[in-house]
């Protein structure tokens, strides 16, 4: 498939179902986001499984999550993760400019309160992507000015 | 490192799995959701007919494609730009009914459903409706009243996968004066 467009039409599908399905309050909202991450993880286990199938294997925790800023963003977003920055101590925090599900929403603080929505599903995309690499972790997602965003992943020692 | 050799070749066959794949998770939740097949068919093609009222915009802004004269040649532009430029594939059009008001497109290899396979209690499920609403949603922002819908299915067992589009009528009233 030479296109773009049919994804990001249909995740913008998928957000609006299942913020209809389940008609709003506080709970339901957590609830909501986290039907949309679990979906993202499902089809980051299975991306990984076909973008890693020909790679060398990885040498340690860093070297996949370069993975993840490189290829796997490459991949899935057509351009890779600005800036890459941890503590050395399983918290990594993946910073993306110009986030491609955000950058034709707006340009500036207006429509801030549903970003989350938009980023929920790629949480999920990069912990799936972790899991099927042998790293469980929690990705959270935050937002001050569109369309940049930063995920912060959290590696669980287990 | 091998690591870098193959993934230019390999980016734009992964963006189509990375819609697969999506699909695949949006119609998992959509049986979760629902009791059954029927309704679950209805509210993939309700998705496809919001993607093809907004798709349709994308697809003359870059394809520059003007208005068609009749519906043979709204079936080429389906088949060879439309489905070319989204899913990378070319559909045949056939079985054309004699008064030319119907055909037949024949998708000889379906991207959605390149991981799939339907387990048995699912057996009146059409995994890719959601083809039928884009086209019809597509269709009708361009004045085209269309009845879309899956008649063969190879998932369902089906030799080929082949949807029938009917034209229906013309849609005139909601046209300015002068617009074209």
């Amino acid at each position: 498939m030479a296109d773009e467009a049919p994804f990001q039409f249909l995740h913008n599908e998928v957000i609006h179902y299942i913020y209809k399905s389940a008609e709003n309050g506080e709970t339901e909202n957590g609830k909501n986001i986290t039907k949309l991450e679990n979906m993202g993880f499902r089809v980051g286990q299975g991306l990984i499984e076909r973008l890693t199938k020909d790679t060398a294997r990885f040498k340690d925790e860093l070297d996949i999550m370069k993975f993840i800023c490189k290829d796997f963003w490459t991949c899935v977003f057509k351009k890779q993760i600005d800036n890459l920055r941890t503590n050395h101590q399983g918290i990594y925090v993946l910073q993306d400019n110009k986030f491609r599900l955000l950058s034709q929403l707006s340009a500036g603080k207006q429509y801030l309160e549903h970003a989350p929505k938009y980023l929920a599903f790629t949480c999920g995309l990069v912990r799936g992507a972790l899991s099927n690499l042998g790293v469980k972790s929690i990705v959270t997602a935050e937002v001050s000015v569109m369309p940049a965003c930063k995920f912060q992943v959290m590696i669980q020692k287990m | 490192m091998s690591r870098q050799s193959n993934r230019t070749t390999d980016s734009k066959k992964m963006n189509s799995e990375l819609f697969t794949l999506t699909y695949g998770a949006l119609v998992t939740q959509l049986c979760k959701d629902y009791e059954n097949d029927e309704e679950v068919n209805k509210q993939l093609d309700k998705m496809g007919y919001n993607i093809g009222v907004r798709l349709i915009e994308d697809f003359l802004a870059r394809s520059s494609i003007g208005r068609c004269q009749d519906f043979r040649e709204t079936a080429d532009v389906i088949a060879k730009v439309a489905f070319k430029m989204y899913l990378g594939i070319t559909p045949s059009v056939t079985n054309w009914s004699p008064a030319g008001d119907e055909f037949s497109l024949m998708l000889e290899n379906n991207p959605l459903v390149d991981f799939v396979e339907l387990p048995d209690n699912h057996s009146t499920l059409i995994y890719s409706n959601l083809l039928c609403g884009v086209l019809r949603g597509a269709l009708e922002m361009v004045q085209m009243a269309v009845d879309v819908r899956f008649v063969q299915d190879t998932l369902r067992g089906d030799s080929v996968t082949e949807i029938r589009m009917k034209f229906i009528k013309r849609i005139e009233e909601n046209l300015p004066a002068g617009d074209e």
